[in-house]
């Protein structure tokens, strides 16, 4: 699979819930649809809640990669 | 239903207070759900006949206190206006609680139709050994406690996994919350243990590829939740009922099975320990 480049980046580790959720979605919400956002959670509670909450609100995870104690997620607008 | 004496059902609701006279009056509040128009309703009664203020149950009811008897029927009618009706107390099936089911992000059904369902065809029953409490929670985050109910439902979904879809990312495994499945991204392997699984539905919300997806929706049942002065959890006794009609049915044999079996005085988990619960489940299914 070729590497997918991301338009914005985020790095929400340390960022709790919601407010990690909350940035990604102003994040994707500046974006247009088909741009990817990359972000980066820690494991634990946000990767517990934001995938779902990304996919509740209609975008699609591409890649979900777990790199030592955190998560990063490319996310494509719809 | 003709084993109840249905004049029975729409009695109870009163409660005495300490004060000579004066009555604590108790709604039937079905899943906690009050629309605008009945809280204006209860704002103008409890102004107007009681001491301008009510008081919210632990069972998402609301009882208005300090009404006078001689002002019962006047407040009955007042508050029937809004579609209000009086509560049940004393040994008969009591407010079926209910959390907002899939208004949630977690709900996995309707707990709120559900629970008038459940209201239409019990609510107030009488006649049994003691009360009858009943609970609906829409996902085992079980925010509305089914296991603190005589009888207690809880939404969980059946899933499947497509092979296909899967891109080994472990993000299904790391949000599961009981470690039934097991990702191998060496092997590009799988493995689901089904009987630890709960039926969250975490790993089907979270899964970026969609390979996890929901089959089926139904309930797990509690029985035998009570807290008062000796509080015991409900035993969870139906893993994965699939439809409401069988829950309904499943609650009708339970109060037959209650009336016939139980000792006056005793709460359905009494019953349930001195007879043997096997006797039960088998009374029901």
């Amino acid at each position: 699979m070729n590497e997918i480049k991301p338009g914005s980046v985020l790095d929400l580790r340390g960022v709790a819930c919601p407010n990690n959720f909350v940035r990604a979605k102003l994040e994707l919400e500046e974006m247009r649809s088909g741009e990817i956002l990359e972000i980066i959670i820690d494991d634990g509670e946000p990767i517990k809640n934001v995938p779902r909450s990304i996919k509740e609100e209609g975008h699609q995870i591409l890649k979900a990669e777990k790199i030592d104690n955190c998560w990063r997620l490319l996310i494509k607008k719809r | 239903m003709s084993e109840y004496n249905l004049s029975e059902l729409k009695s109870g609701g009163l409660m005495k207070q300490k004060k000579k006279d004066l009555f604590s009056l108790r709604l039937r509040i079905v899943g906690g759900f009050v629309n605008a128009g009945q809280l204006i309703k209860l704002s103008e009664v409890a102004r107007k006949y009681g001491k301008g203020h009510v008081h919210l149950t632990t069972r998402q009811g609301v009882e208005i206190p300090n009404i006078n008897f001689k002002d019962v029927e006047k407040v009955k009618k007042e508050l029937g206006e809004a579609g209000l009706q009086m509560g049940a107390c004393g040994q008969r099936v009591r407010t079926v609680t209910a959390c907002q089911g899939r208004e949630c992000s977690h709900g996995l059904i309707d707990c709120l139709s559900l629970a008038m369902d459940i209201d239409k065809e019990y609510f107030g029953i009488g006649g049994h050994p003691h009360k009858f409490k009943i609970g609906i929670t829409g996902c085992p985050n079980g925010c509305i406690k089914p296991q603190e109910n005589d009888f207690g439902i809880m939404g969980r979904l059946r899933k499947k996994f497509i092979k296909e879809k899967c891109n080994y990312c472990g993000l299904c495994a790391s949000v599961c919350p009981v470690n039934a499945i097991e990702v191998n991204k060496n092997s590009d392997d799988i493995v689901f243990y089904e009987d630890k699984c709960i039926g969250c539905g975490d790993c089907v919300h979270s899964c970026p590829a969609n390979a996890w997806q929901k089959t089926q929706e139904g309930y797990s049942v509690f029985v035998g939740g009570k807290m008062g002065k000796f509080p015991k959890l409900g035993i969870k006794i139906f893993d994965f009922i699939e439809t409401k009609e069988k829950i309904l049915e499943i609650i009708k044999k339970s109060l037959i099975f209650y009336k016939e079996s139980g000792i006056k005085g005793e709460r359905f988990r009494d019953t349930l320990d001195r007879t043997g619960i096997d006797k039960y489940k088998k009374a029901v299914i």
